[in-house]
């Protein structure tokens, strides 16, 4: 993989993450992740879209003129989100139930528009397609994250009805804590708004104090060269 | 020179105001509220035995360690310094006053996360922080936990022989036991609005109340801040004597939350509750002398303080009457504090020298 692939990767999962960097698609983020198993859903549901729709752009990127370019990426995007609207009620119905409206929103979802007119509509095919699943998949680990919080303070299970999304060989991921009565503030959205701005806090501390060594170490070699 | 333009002569060069200090610190200021709060929750620790003081102690222990935690996270020097300035510990004291006296241990601890970091330290720390801590770790909580936060139980003077005593107290409070059946009671806006939602006016449920409901002394279900309203009176005009309040923001809360009560109750007796009983339960007197006059989080002027506390007056009374919880203080604070900013923005403070307006003042001609 060349150095230009891995640092889109890098981009996608961390430093350039959708939720936690960008603050893009705040609107699922904090609509259905009151449990993780909806998280997961949600953000694998996107990625599909996304990779398909940076795929789609990269290709048509030379034959559009970029007056058009807007709306023949909200119809191929359209198009995408409708047929994993479709998709989705048909293999994954009881998943599909939970996250109703919110899958065929994934078409104003800010995130996919933004890949397509950021990085899509300027790339090869191959580097659009690596972007769309490294945005797609940091995208779904911010979701599960999210979504995992809430569910663990709010409701102390974690993964609950997760064979509904992955099948019933994956029940054993269904875990709850005995005995605990749950903050139901953490389902409701003052948690989710609150969950995320904690991941935030935590993401940027954790950064800076990684900076922070990685200057100190620098400076260290450049002491002992100099 | 002439003299219409006079200036002074700078006694100290170069040295920014004030150039002099009263001498008051924002410790004195804390210590003194919480002088205020002592004679109320003195009585509640009478009222309801070793459990409130037991919720009481650990409640403030809780705000003052996450208090330092938060500090010491953020790497900001001065710890004790910081805690010593006694905000975490009125934090802790007000929400003690606000739960019901026998919530379980586990409210305390999650109250004070709530207060400290949710409600202060995330904005910056003290003097930095939108919404009253102590409110919103109180709507958190009863958000969260309905369940634990609206058990009430009649007071049971402590040395009387049904009262539980320190042992068993202790027990209880860290077993999280719900009250025994004996003991687990309603507070009066609780039972009322319970009372109209099965259909039966005030009239005749009033009457049939379980224990006092209202009661001038204090004997009576509810937390440590509403049974012994009168005594949050003496402290909240100590705290007026003190020159910690002004007139204000107290007169227009208890106003704005007694003129609505006032012509309800005239018009629907059975469906409205009565000005007494309003001014008498819930945060009414607490919320009115201690938590709506806040510096942080209220309006700067006189004017601005009117508008809030007729605003945190009627939301309460409004929420009270109509909304899905029995009672609204601390939502009602919570909904003003997020309207300070504005209220500051349209009414400012007259600047020293300048008229409303922002005009310079003519100065008048000396006789000198």
């Amino acid at each position: 993989m060349s150095e230009n692939l891995r640092r889109v990767v890098k981009d996608g999962l961390w430093d350039q993450n959708v939720v936690l960097s960008q603050m893009l698609a705040l609107c699922p983020a904090m609509a259905v992740t009151t449990s993780g198993t909806n998280g997961l859903g949600m953000g694998l549901a996107t990625t599909a879209v996304l990779v398909a729709a940076n795929m789609l752009v990269a290709m048509i990127r030379h034959t559009v003129s970029s007056q058009v370019r807007i709306p023949v990426f909200v119809v191929l995007i359209a198009t995408l989100v409708t047929v994993v609207d479709m998709a989705m009620n048909a293999w994954l119905h009881d998943l599909y139930k939970v996250l109703g409206l919110f899958i065929a929103l994934i078409v104003c979802n800010c995130a996919i528009l933004g890949r397509a007119e950021a990085f899509a509509v300027k790339s090869s095919v191959l580097a659009a397609v690596v972007d769309g699943l490294a945005m797609g998949l940091g995208f779904t680990g911010a979701l599960t994250a999210i979504g995992l919080i809430r569910e663990l303070l709010g409701a102390g299970t974690l993964f609950a009805q997760a064979s509904n999304l992955l099948g019933p060989s994956f029940a054993f991921l269904e875990m709850q804590i005995p005995d605990y009565g749950g903050a139901l503030l953490m389902i409701l959205p003052p948690g989710g708004f609150a969950v995320l701005g904690f991941l935030l806090a935590g993401k940027r501390t954790l950064e800076r104090r990684l900076q922070a060594r990685a200057d100190k170490a620098a400076g260290r070699a450049v002491g002992v060269t100099a | 020179m002439n003299s219409a333009t006079r200036t002074v002569k700078p006694l100290v060069d170069k040295v920014a105001s004030p150039h002099a200090h009263g001498g008051n610190t924002v410790t004195r200021t804390m210590f003194r509220v919480q002088l205020a709060l002592l004679p109320a929750t003195a009585c509640g620790f009478w009222l309801f035995g070793w459990q409130a003081f037991f919720l009481w102690l650990l409640t403030i222990l809780s705000c003052l360690g996450f208090e330092a935690l938060a500090l010491k996270m953020m790497g900001r020097g001065r710890i004790r310094r910081s805690l010593g300035d006694g905000s975490a510990l009125l934090t802790g004291w007000l929400l003690a006053m606000s739960l019901p006296p026998w919530a379980p241990w586990w409210v305390a601890v999650v109250g004070g996360f709530i207060a400290i970091i949710a409600g202060k330290q995330v904005f910056g720390g003290v003097g930095q922080n939108v919404f009253n801590p102590a409110m919103v770790a109180r709507v958190a909580l009863l958000v969260s936990f309905p369940l634990p936060l609206t058990q009430w139980v009649t007071p049971l003077p402590l040395m009387t022989l049904p009262a539980p005593g320190f042992v068993d107290s202790l027990h209880v409070f860290l077993t999280s036991l719900p009250p025994p059946d004996a003991m687990a009671s309603a507070s009066l806006l609780g039972f009322s609005k319970t009372e109209l939602a099965r259909g039966i006016d005030l009239l005749h449920a009033l009457g049939g109340a379980p224990a006092p409901l209202v009661s001038w002394l204090g004997a009576r279900p509810g937390s440590l801040g509403e049974s012994a309203s009168l005594l949050i009176l003496v402290g909240g005009v100590y705290l007026l004597g003190k020159g910690i309040i002004t007139w204000h923001t107290p007169l227009a809360v208890l106003l704005g939350l007694a003129l609505p009560a006032a012509i309800g109750h005239a018009v629907d007796p059975a469906r409205y509750l009565s000005v007494s009983a309003h001014l008498l339960s819930g945060a009414a007197m607490l919320g009115a002398f201690f938590i709506a006059t806040d510096y942080v989080t209220s309006p700067n002027t006189g004017a601005g303080q009117v508008l809030f506390g007729v605003g945190v007056g009627l939301l309460t009374w409004v929420i009270r009457s109509y909304g899905g919880y029995p009672e609204g203080m601390a939502f009602a604070v919570l909904l003003m504090n997020a309207l300070t900013p504005v209220i500051d923005r349209f009414i400012k403070p007259r600047i020293l020298g300048r008229d409303r307006r922002g005009r310079p003042l003519t100065i008048p001609e000396s006789t000198a």
